[in-house]
């Protein structure tokens, strides 16, 4: 089984949902980038994100725009990003890892080569937020050859007729884009939310996450009530960009709060 | 940064379809003109954007919206412009027989407006009530602007901080539309960034919002699309020239920045296996200093603003700045069926840097009399480079694609002259 099919599997028996955490990789730079991940399992992230950064990301708000801006001038690349789950590795071989990013800097690497090296570093699932069903057949044979999960988006706008497309080759899990916008910028509706995790169950039994508007340990609950996973990325990562000298305490802290707010939710 | 190097990198190469009995037949159902198009967008924008594939073909194979279309071409753009004799550039060259395609007569001063025509009609059709568009050097933008006025739908033009600050005179024009013009800070500030914020604008709003691109690019339908509403260029130069000279041309040029203008004058030429097509990409100071916007001279296949094409980009597949004189041409990426055209070999794609430009900019407006934007004065630079060397029975197709009052102070400024 899977690190993320085990990991579902074990919060499903506790009956809780899983708090994954995004953070751009490698912001503001590769060895703080790494105790950030750290720091996030410790404080209770079941499932990290990891951003590899582009200069054109046309889904994401301003605040994730910037940490992958910091994390590519401090020389983050994609084969750094590998660099970082190996590391990564050496401490924590349970912890699901999946990589979110645009299709560009995965073609320039070379699809199979990218697929090859993301197994090899330990990486459990892609994200590739402009790779449609519709134009991933490059991606999708090297990615399944790999054993790495093709973790979809599905958002309000997705109509049923749709929907069967999308979840066909699904794996791992599914992710709700809860708004109808960009990251970070809105927060959803849980009326909303919870039709739209409904309609979802009637297609799938993939574990459904929720993301994209998720900041408060409120919100994270409310989701956490009704999804399999609550995402929060650009709450993390605006911690991460005020920087300091207590930024790493001051992720942990809501990193904390956000997975009490998940663990809580069914309590 | 270090741009990449396509003969190093792995681009998953696919060979691109073997030559089909036409070149115009592309693309196919899913947007591809083989390896390139396509629609890379976020799940949000994939219904959207199939629902805008379907209204165009509809509205595409109904008379009534052509008809309209060309209501409008006549008396509000002003359409069919002119195929122009150009004598006095024709004799100093002393070579090939040189004819404008005078879209720089259009209405708002460039073809831009023929594209914007097509798309805010197809967007009352579909009952969108409000219009974004993306604007670098502000042509686009005011286009988007006019037709909004027209139409009465609120318009909102994405512009790069950069650029506002280059082109202050469209800004305020698009104000006077009525637009709101909204400043880009993000990334490099300018006309790449401002697609970014479209399209962001454009998935938080896709109930009620048309998008307008402004170049034969983005996700598909917009490369078919808006080449088909940029066609009228090449439809109505190759009737002209039939007119006047009883044959076609030898060559059609055009500059290329995204490359509207240049597909709508190619494309009706692509099955004429005697006309030479010639795109002029911007090489900036020189293709060799990395600071141009010739993306197929200097770039590599990619994926970026919903589709596959050339690029600007380095190693990693980050995009990388685009530099040219006109802000027109300064984008990093191209249409994708240009990107096809290059590896099918039909058309040929040459570059003319930034002190060309403004020198076949000063030449034409005083032989002519007509002051060429710098986008078209790309083109000219390679008409100046090439007509001596051609014979004088060589007809020679050049679209005169904007009008170059908007550019008088970046010329001022290029030769050193305080207004």
């Amino acid at each position: 089984m899977s690190r993320i099919a085990t990991r579902f599997a074990a919060l499903r028996k506790v009956n809780r949902a899983a708090f994954v955490a995004f953070v751009s990789g490698g912001d503001p730079d590769f060895d703080t980038g790494l105790a950030i991940l750290r720091r996030l399992v410790e404080a209770g992230a079941d499932i990290l994100e990891i951003g590899i950064s582009f200069t054109d990301p046309m889904a994401d708000g301003p605040t994730i725009q910037a940490g992958g801006a910091r994390a590519l001038a401090a020389g983050m690349n994609t084969k750094r990003i590998f660099d970082l789950v190996r590391a990564f590795r050496v401490e924590d071989n349970d912890t699901p890892v999946v990589l979110m990013g645009y299709f560009n800097p995965i073609y320039r690497y070379g699809t199979a080569r990218f697929a090859t090296d993301a197994r090899a570093a330990g990486v459990d699932g892609l994200i590739t937020v402009d790779l449609p069903p519709e134009e991933e057949d490059e991606l999708r044979g090297p990615a399944e050859g790999a054993g790495l999960d093709i973790v979809r988006l599905v958002a309000p706008t997705t109509d049923e007729e749709r929907l069967p497309l999308l979840l066909e080759r699904a794996s791992g899990f599914v992710y709700y884009v809860s708004i109808v916008g960009i990251t970070g910028t809105r927060s959803p509706s849980m009326v909303d939310v919870e039709y739209a995790i409904a309609r979802l169950r009637r297609f799938t039994d993939l574990p459904v996450a929720v993301g994209f508007g998720i900041n408060t340990a409120e919100q994270a609950g409310a989701v956490a009530r009704v999804a399999d996973g609550a995402v929060v990325g650009s709450a993390l990562v605006h911690e991460i960009g005020v920087g300091g000298s207590d930024m790493l305490d001051r992720v942990s802290v809501l990193a904390r709060t956000l997975a009490h707010g998940v663990a809580g939710a069914r309590a | 940064m270090v741009q990449c190097d396509c003969a190093t990198q792995g681009t998953n190469a696919m060979s691109p379809d073997t030559a089909a009995n036409s070149y115009r037949l592309g693309p196919d159902e899913w947007g591809h003109f083989g390896l390139y198009g396509g629609r890379y967008v976020a799940e949000t924008l994939m219904p959207l954007i199939s629902e805008v594939g379907a209204a165009y073909r509809n509205a595409k194979n109904d008379p009534a919206f052509h008809e309209e279309m060309g209501y409008f071409h006549k008396h509000y753009t002003g359409r069919p412009s002119p195929l122009y004799f150009a004598e006095r550039l024709t004799a100093y060259l002393g070579g090939a027989k040189i004819y404008f395609k005078r879209d720089e007569l259009n209405h708002t001063g460039s073809h831009k407006i023929n594209n914007c025509l097509g798309q805010i009609l197809l967007a009352r059709r579909m009952g969108k009530t409000r219009i974004i568009a993306e604007t670098g050097a502000g042509q686009h933008g005011v286009a988007a602007a006019t037709v909004c006025a027209r139409f009465d739908l609120p318009c909102t033009v994405y512009m790069g901080a950069v650029d506002i600050d280059r082109q202050a005179p469209n800004v305020f024009r698009m104000r006077l539309l009525g637009a709101e013009v909204k400043a880009v800070e993000s990334g490099s500030r300018t006309l790449k960034d401002a697609l970014n914020e479209a399209l962001r604008d454009w998935v938080a709003h896709v109930h009620d919002t048309f998008y307008i691109i402004g170049t034969a690019a983005g996700p598909a339908p917009y490369p078919e699309m808006v080449r088909d509403f940029q066609c009228v260029i090449g439809d109505e130069a190759r009737a002209q020239i039939m007119e006047a000279e009883g044959r076609l041309p030898d060559t059609v040029v055009a500059c290329i920045g995204g490359g509207s203008n240049a597909i709508g004058l190619f494309h009706p030429f692509l099955d004429d296996p005697d006309v030479r097509i010639v795109g002029v990409e911007a090489a900036g100071r020189g293709l060799e200093t990395g600071a141009h916007a010739a993306s197929l001279a200097g770039g590599c296949p990619g994926v970026l603003h919903g589709n596959r094409t050339y690029l600007l980009q380095n190693e990693d597949g980050q995009i990388t700045d685009a530099h040219s004189i006109s802000a027109g041409l300064d984008y990093p990426g191209i249409g994708p069926e240009h990107a096809w055209l290059k590896d099918m070999g039909r058309a040929d794609y040459v570059s003319a840097t930034d002190a060309e430009a403004l020198e076949a900019f000063q030449l034409c407006t005083r032989l002519e009399g007509i002051i060429p934007a710098l986008e078209p004065a790309h083109a000219l630079a390679w008409v100046v480079r090439t007509a001596p060397n051609l014979p004088r029975d060589h007809i020679l197709v050049m679209n005169m694609c904007g009008r170059g009052d908007k550019d008088v102070f970046s010329v001022s400024e290029a030769l050193g002259i305080n207004l």
